[in-house]
């Protein structure tokens, strides 16, 4: 078992933050990790900046285009990474369109994650059936490929991906983009309870999760939670104090798994 | 770069399915139905009828006389794309995506639009069989299309601006693929050209190859034999895998696709994606791609709408690796000039984006012998550009 999947079962719930690498400037990203480390996180995903974020919403896509703007790149994250001053104990993951993957060279892409001592790589436009353009070059590298599994993936699809599953696996609970929403529909947490029975890999509910009282509401049927948008726009417009409250909120829940 | 070994839905090293997980069922369930209706004469047989009745085909293969001694080579015809109902080529797709909609059971029907001609078709076809339509559009494009974007509300449809990126094509796309996310289960995403994730670039093919059957057909009666080169303007690709798909096999046909050249290639502001394009994914499929060396997506530029795309389509990106069908690609001046002969010389009209074909005539011509027969597909008629072509060209 890997290093990321050590750290996400010794914390329940566990809580992965998502952050826009660059947003605010490539120079602002150790110290975001570091206010995350210290505000309680089990692990920080990266995102790297894509000019066309399909499975984005308004935020997180926002928060792209800044850093695009700024000119980051894969390659000055990875750089950044490997510069930085003190070495977060937390697992940093990096979440990448495909592309970018491409036009590095997936087994350059993951030499530097391997460098950069980057624990897993989660590639939201890599469907399953093609995971193979990147996935030899991940594990030759020892760098788990997270698998994404949502409300529409029939069952034996979900059998397969399963089966491959490393790291954790990543359960989208919304049709549709990142973004924090006000409810979930009602088959939420029975797919997220079923997934979990069949999982070997810890699972955790991504999209749409923006507070502790929606991750109370989910808790007994996962392991933890990813959230994005509400980091994102949190450290845009400097409410730290909010990013503390909210991951003091969820890792603090008692979860009674029945 | 790595190549894709899963190989479904791929023309090459193009194509495939790469799409988040939360489509994935339904590109297969697209892809499924497709093939079944594919196969089902009754199906052929609904489309077929509607493209008589309601669109108004089959379309005349029309010889341009005053032409053809303009440029003073081959006998030139027109294949009029541009008198179907709605002004251009895009319902044969519509019409087509519309009926297998609503054989799949999808009461919702979401677009995207650059021109706004796909947006007009699909609001068109929704209307006719009662489907809700909702058509995302760039600004920029809204900007440059006004009248089409009334035709659309006009027809019942919901137009819905998005203002990210560069406002264009590629970026109503993103968010027609996001709207998809969000109501995958009643809504078919119609798009509108020979892209995205497998099924659509050989779905899309296929609903447009009625314009090459139907030339063939017309060239062989007209002229008792098969034509010379074949010509057709690319952006996504649409009109041109239509009329090239049937003469592919035909080696002596040379098949020539125009892509816009913008304000010229060594500008940087150009959409010729097989010029200035490396492979790379978007939209749910390989493709070559402009791009920046980190695999940022540019922005593509061209002074018609329905040309300002920065990828084409993966059979495409295949024809011309194979060297099948050649590439070259015609600047904004250029497609203004022609416009205006082709204009003054048959009375007609072309879109903008057809006009890069007629150009890209104009110069293959002086190569050809006296004779020998170009067709040209003219995609559609250029009512919808108006006021860009006011904004540019001097009558005297």
């Amino acid at each position: 078992m890997g290093y990321l999947q050590e750290r996400i079962e010794r914390q329940n719930p566990a809580f992965v933050a998502y952050i826009m690498a660059g947003d605010g400037g490539l120079d602002s990203l150790e110290e975001r990790v570091q206010v995350l480390e210290e505000a309680g996180v089990t692990a920080i995903e990266l995102g790297i900046p894509f000019s066309d974020p399909v499975a984005d919403g308004p935020v997180i896509q926002d928060a792209g285009v800044r850093a695009l703007q700024e000119g980051v790149t894969l390659r000055d994250v990875f750089a950044a990474v490997r510069g930085f001053e003190q070495k977060p104990e937390v697992p940093l993951v990096i979440m990448t369109y495909l592309n970018p993957v491409l036009q590095y060279g997936a087994e350059a892409f993951a030499e530097s994650c391997r460098e950069a001592g980057i624990a897993g790589v989660i590639v939201p436009d890599l469907p399953f059936e093609h995971q193979d353009l990147v996935k030899p070059a991940l594990s030759e590298a020892g760098v788990p490929l997270v698998q994404l599994v949502t409300l529409t993936t029939t069952e034996e699809r979900l059998d397969a991906i399963l089966a491959e599953a490393e790291g954790f696996v990543y359960a989208v609970t919304v049709k549709g983009v990142t973004g924090g929403r006000k409810s979930f529909s009602e088959d939420v947490a029975e797919f997220l309870a079923r997934i979990r029975s069949k999982s070997d890999a810890p699972v955790l509910a991504g999209f749409g999760i923006s507070s502790a009282e929606q991750a109370a509401a989910l808790a007994p049927s996962c392991d933890g939670f990813i959230v994005g948008s509400a980091i994102v726009q949190a450290f845009y417009e400097g409410r730290e104090d909010d990013i503390r409250e909210l991951v003091q909120g969820v890792v603090g829940l008692t979860v009674n798994k029945g | 770069m790595t190549t894709a070994s899963n190989k479904t839905g791929f023309f090459g090293r193009y194509g495939g399915q790469f799409v988040p997980e939360t489509l994935m069922k339904a590109v297969k369930e697209l892809e499924a139905a497709y093939a079944e209706a594919k196969a089902d004469p009754e199906f052929q047989e609904e489309l077929e009828t509607y493209l008589k009745e309601y669109v108004g085909r089959e379309q005349p293969l029309t010889f341009a006389k005053r032409l053809t001694e303009e440029f003073g080579g081959p006998d030139i015809y027109l294949k009029r794309e541009d008198l179907n109902h709605t002004g251009a080529h895009k319902i044969n797709n519509a019409l087509g995506q519309v009926l297998l909609a609503k054989r799949m059971g999808k009461e919702k029907i979401v677009a995207e639009t650059g021109a706004g001609q796909h947006g007009v078709a699909t609001a068109t076809v929704c209307a006719l069989f009662g489907l809700e339509c909702i058509v995302y559009m760039g600004e920029e494009d809204i900007r440059r299309q006004q009248l089409n974007v009334f035709r659309m509300e006009l027809l019942g449809a919901e137009v819905r601006g998005v203002k990210a990126g560069s406002a264009t094509l590629k970026d109503a796309v993103n968010e027609a693929l996001r709207h998809w996310v969000a109501n995958v289960e009643d809504t078919h995403y119609l798009i509108g050209s020979a892209l995205g994730p497998h099924p659509f670039p050989e779905m899309v093919r296929d609903f447009q190859r009625v314009i090459g059957d139907e030339t063939k057909r017309q060239a062989e009666a007209k002229t008792g034999r098969l034509p010379d080169a074949v010509i057709a303007c690319v952006g996504g690709g649409s009109n041109a895998i239509g009329m090239f798909y049937p003469f592919v096999e035909d080696e002596g046909v040379e098949l020539i696709g125009v892509e816009a050249a913008g304000s010229g290639i060594d500008s940087g502001k150009h959409a010729a994606t097989l010029t200035g394009g490396k492979l790379g994914v978007l939209h749910g499929a390989f493709m070559k791609v402009l791009q920046t060396d980190d695999g940022q997506i540019q922005e593509a530029h061209s002074i018609s709408a329905g040309l300002d795309y920065p990828g084409i389509g993966p059979e495409h990106a295949y024809l011309h690796e194979i060297g099948r069908v050649k590439y070259t690609a015609v600047t904004d001046d250029e497609a203004l000039d022609a416009v205006k002969k082709l204009s003054r010389l048959e009375g007609i009209i072309p879109a903008l984006e057809s006009a890069h074909a007629i150009a890209e005539a104009e110069k293959q011509a002086k190569k050809m012998d006296k004779g020998s027969v170009l067709v040209v597909c003219l995609s559609g008629r250029g009512d919808k550009d108006m006021e860009t072509i006011r904004s540019h060209v001097e009558v005297e």
